[in-house]
């Protein structure tokens, strides 16, 4: 499964659930896969789509959010899986594209082929914790999670495609967020 | 006289309702206090940017967020408060302990205790010192920014406020 393939498959799998997406590419291939009021962009502020994630999830309990997230990501804010599983939001659907690099900046190795991040999601406390390899298994345990409590860490084992050509984010980071508020709120 | 209880209550009466942080000695009454009610649940966060993502997410949520830290968490934080928050008007009450003011402190706190004000002037974040005697203007000015300009503001915390124990 390529990395495109799987950021278009969660989105494709989206009713009017709010979305945090992750910085770098993460956040391209989702508005360039199925832009949407309830995505929010992060553009810069690497490590903290999970964060924001979880404060949205605790502030709209009557709502599912998703974090989509990147191994990069992760690695750099382990602690906040710690946050996430003390505050346990039900809620809460933590997505995580692992394409073993930071392919935004050139490919540069992260370390999550010597680290089993979805063991540490698991071992931190989330209530559900696996890792998905194919495109159909991804949609299954996603759709499942939507459908279940969480937190639910889902890491997703892809190749690196992503394509500089992708578009960047076209709304300003002030639209982001009040397309997001409005959306979040609805 | 003010303490860690009537700010606290402030604080509440002011619409503040979601609670975060990272602990310091010079705000240890008001996290016990904090930590002892339910009304608002207080959540630790476990440095002072995931604070601020938290908060960020709680703001975009509904809620209107308080994150307390040491100053030298301000040094973590700056990256996402200028990609984040003050480009996309995300604001939050940040209470910032100004430990190493006036150059009295342990060795670590020195030399952020020098530059703690022309960093938040820099970075652009609206900020006051707080007094015994200017809470209400402090408040007023964190209310129109923080609800009027939608950008953090901060209330700068010297030792003896909040450090009951």
């Amino acid at each position: 499964m390529k990395g495109s393939e799987a950021v278009a498959a969660v989105m494709a799998e989206l009713d009017d659930e709010p979305v945090v997406n992750a910085n770098g590419f993460i956040g391209r291939e989702a508005f360039t896969a199925r832009d949407r009021e309830a995505n929010f962009y992060m553009i810069g502020s690497m490590g903290l789509a999970s964060s924001m994630g979880l404060g949205v999830a605790l502030a709209q309990p009557g709502k599912k959010i998703v974090v989509l997230d990147g191994d990069g990501n992760v690695l750099m804010a382990m602690g906040t899986l710690a946050m996430i599983a003390a505050a346990a939001p039900k809620n809460l659907v933590h997505v995580t594209i692992d394409n073993g690099v930071y392919e935004s900046t050139g490919n540069q190795k992260t370390l999550s082929s010597q680290i089993e991040l979805e063991k540490v999601a698991k071992s931190s406390g989330y209530k559900n914790s696996l890792v998905v390899t194919e495109l159909d298994e991804l949609k299954k345990a996603f759709r499942t999670a939507l459908d279940s409590d969480g937190p639910s860490f889902i890491l997703v084992k892809v190749e690196p495609n992503f394509d500089h050509n992708t578009g960047r984010v076209t709304h300003t980071p002030e639209e982001i967020k009040r397309r997001f508020m409005t959306a979040a709120s609805r | 006289m003010l303490n860690s209880q009537n700010f606290f209550s402030r604080l509440k009466q002011e619409g503040f309702n979601f609670y975060t942080g990272v602990p310091c000695s010079l705000l240890a009454g008001l996290f016990s206090i904090l930590e002892k009610q339910d009304e608002f649940p207080y959540l630790a966060s476990v440095r002072e940017d995931a604070a601020v993502g938290l908060c960020s997410g709680a703001y975009m949520g509904g809620k209107l967020p308080v994150l307390l830290m040491q100053n030298s968490g301000f040094g973590y934080s700056l990256n996402a408060f200028t990609s984040l928050n003050l480009i996309y008007k995300i604001p939050m009450l940040v209470v910032m302990s100004w430990r190493g003011c006036g150059g009295k402190d342990a060795p670590e706190h020195i030399i952020m205790g020098d530059i703690n004000e022309k960093l938040l002037e820099t970075s652009g974040m609206e900020y006051s010192i707080l007094t015994q005697d200017n809470l209400d203007e402090v408040l007023a000015r964190a209310r129109q920014t923080i609800v009027k300009d939608e950008l953090p503001f901060t209330i700068l915390v010297k030792k003896g406020f909040f450090d009951e124990r």
